[in-house]
């Protein structure tokens, strides 16, 4: 998980503009749970700039210890086994960042968010991009991009989904988008007033404010 | 010079060579046994300064077979504090900045009351007479040392395998004394395997003719083969199987062939012979049974209703789990339990688990991952106290 995550964020400036995202959702002082927490980039951000409490899940035993080592509050653990053990609504926020789609079971997962934070933050990269279309459409291969460089043998991610493929799940978990964001190929919010399909074609990645 | 050493421990648990805290007979210890132990004394080392708030004491809890010189040269053995490694100035954990302080358990022979000490009603050694000592009971009478420092709340409790059980004890029992806790390569309760070792280490003392029914220095022996063989199995268990693997293989000792006789003709016999001889010296058998009594007894979930995260119910101390991935005795599925417990409780909680062959026993070695834990965890728990750097 760590790795899909770490791997993108070094290919593609727009990763960090990802996670400014997210971090602009959270007001300060809160309670944050960052599941797939990385290299702790987020929770440190977090830390600096908005003085939350926060605390990260991550799979990787090196990230952990790195991240425990900068002085970060983080556990090793699986986003797919190891919810279960949080209390209800035991954080203001529940944060999952560019994880989604490594998940064994992303339905299970995104119930787990919505039960253990008073809002969950999920972003992922958009699988209906105009890209991953072409590449499917004109080569007939599976798309290989930037922002997602492995193949699909070895690819760690898993369960990829499309913008609108995502507001789908939400309504089935009876869940309500609070605030959603596109971001195109430069990391740019694309506008507020474009319709759904239009961000489904050219957001290369998504951030969901969802409550429930 | 073995008996000449075994004399000094025996002094050591009547006059040690540490500051004493005597509590008399208007402060007894009570026991989970159901009595009560008075008098009573603790046998302690400090390092550092306690700063003018009080606010940087750090508690460091022993192991098994540890004491309170933790930092210091050891009185009895002459070898270097069983932590200099970590504790000390200018070390991860800095005597220049903390307060720190360990003292020998309850039950423990090197000071603070245990079966070794006199037993003032009859002037001989306590023998079995001794009750029964818990992990609480030792963090009860830890308390009460803290509270004649006039420490209000540590700045941290830390320690390894028995000594991370206190840990817990700690946080669990007095949860707003504690800012941080530290509980290293240890579990919630003693497992069925580590108390079948356990036994067969008491038996083996038990066993010796010389133990006489635990009143030896009344017939001036001690059981020395019978704690050795002790020592020797729970020595294994301290280590794994790949790091005996590549310290020892199947060399032979000082020899070109084999025997053909029951000599030491590798080099692990040769190695486990002579750790359980330098026990001996150091260490006093029943203490040893005490001691192993008392791990065998914890646990914690069992004191609140079956559910270990009750035991962390609302507590606001910042926790750091260490395991280690060779450690058979308690395995990194112990402490993941623990850190499951206190997610359910909303605790504040690290957990790192570091990748070495060296077993149980890595704790107390020099460990660069567990040391930059400690220090990321230490100095972050420091801001949130405001302690200066």
């Amino acid at each position: 998980m760590r790795q899909a995550r770490g791997e993108a964020m070094s290919v593609n400036g727009s990763q960090r503009v990802d996670l400014e995202v997210v971090a602009n959702l959270i007001p300060p002082q809160s309670r944050v749970l960052d599941v797939g927490s990385g290299d702790g980039l987020l929770l440190e951000l977090l830390q600096e700039t908005k003085q939350v409490d926060g605390r990260g899940l991550e799979l990787s035993q090196r990230g952990v210890n790195e991240c425990v080592a900068r002085g970060l509050s983080v556990i090793q653990g699986d986003a797919d086994k190891d919810l279960e053990f949080y209390p209800d609504k035991g954080f203001d926020f529940v944060v999952l960042s560019q994880t989604l789609q490594a998940t064994r079971n992303p339905k299970l997962v995104l119930d787990e968010l919505l039960r253990i934070g008073n809002h969950a933050i999920v972003s992922f990269p958009n699988f209906g991009h105009w890209r991953v279309r072409l590449s499917l459409f004109v080569k007939g291969r599976m798309p290989v991009t930037e922002d997602l460089p492995y193949s699909w043998y070895d690819t760690p991610n898993i369960h990829f989904c499309t913008i609108r493929d995502f507001v789908n799940l939400v309504e089935e978990l009876g869940a309500t988008v609070e605030k959603a964001t596109a971001l195109d190929g430069n990391g740019q919010k694309i506008g507020l007033s474009m319709p759904w399909w239009f961000w489904n074609f050219f957001g290369q990645q998504a951030v969901f404010l969802l409550k429930r | 010079m073995a008996a000449l050493r075994a004399a000094k421990t025996n002094n050591e648990a009547d006059n040690p060579s540490s500051p004493v805290l005597h509590f008399g007979a208007d402060k007894p210890l009570k026991l989970d046994a159901g009595t009560i132990l008075s008098p009573f004394q603790i046998a302690y080392q400090t390092y550092g300064t306690l700063n003018d708030a009080r606010s940087n004491a750090i508690l460091v809890c022993h192991a098994l077979t540890g004491d309170q010189h933790v930092a210091n040269t050891n009185p009895v053995t002459g070898k270097p504090g069983w932590w200099e490694v970590l504790i000390g100035p200018g070390k991860i954990i800095d005597t220049n900045r903390f307060f720190v302080i360990c003292s020998n358990v309850i039950g423990g022979c090197l000071g603070s009351t245990g079966p070794a000490s006199t037993n003032p009603t009859t002037g001989k050694p306590y023998g079995l007479d001794l009750p029964i000592i818990t992990i609480r009971d030792m963090v009860r009478a830890q308390l009460m040392l803290v509270d004649h420092f006039g420490i209000e709340k540590l700045f941290c409790v830390l320690g390894g395998s028995m000594g991370g059980m206190q840990v817990l004890e700690w946080a669990s029992c007095y949860p707003e004394r504690v800012f941080s806790a530290l509980p290293i390569a240890t579990g919630a309760r003693h497992s069925s395997q580590n108390i079948a070792f356990h036994e067969v280490g008491r038996q083996a003392v038990m066993a010796d003719p010389d133990w006489h029914g635990g009143k030896y220095f009344e017939h001036g022996k001690r059981p020395e083969k019978g704690l050795a063989v002790a020592r020797m199995a729970a020595h294994i268990t301290y280590l794994s199987e790949a790091a005996l693997h590549r310290k020892f293989g199947r060399n032979l000792q000082d020899r070109e062939a084999l025997t053909f006789g029951f000599d030491a003709d590798f080099q692990i016999e040769s190695y486990l012979r002579h750790q359980g001889m330098t026990f001996v010296d150091r260490f006093d058998a029943n203490s040893y049974l005490y001691m192993t009594r008392s791990m065998d007894y914890f646990d914690l979930a069992a004191d609140h209703g079956g559910r270990l995260a009750d035991a962390f119910a609302g507590t606001k101390t910042r926790f750091c789990l260490v395991s280690f991935t060779s450690d058979w005795l308690f395995p990194t599925e112990e402490s993941r339990s623990i850190v499951h417990a206190l997610n359910a409780a909303g605790a504040s909680v690290s957990f790192v688990e570091i990748d070495t062959d060296r077993g149980h026993d890595a704790f107390l070695l020099d460990e660069p991952e567990l040391f930059a834990a400690i220090n990321g965890f230490i100095g972050s728990a420091a801001r949130a106290r405001g302690l200066r750097a």
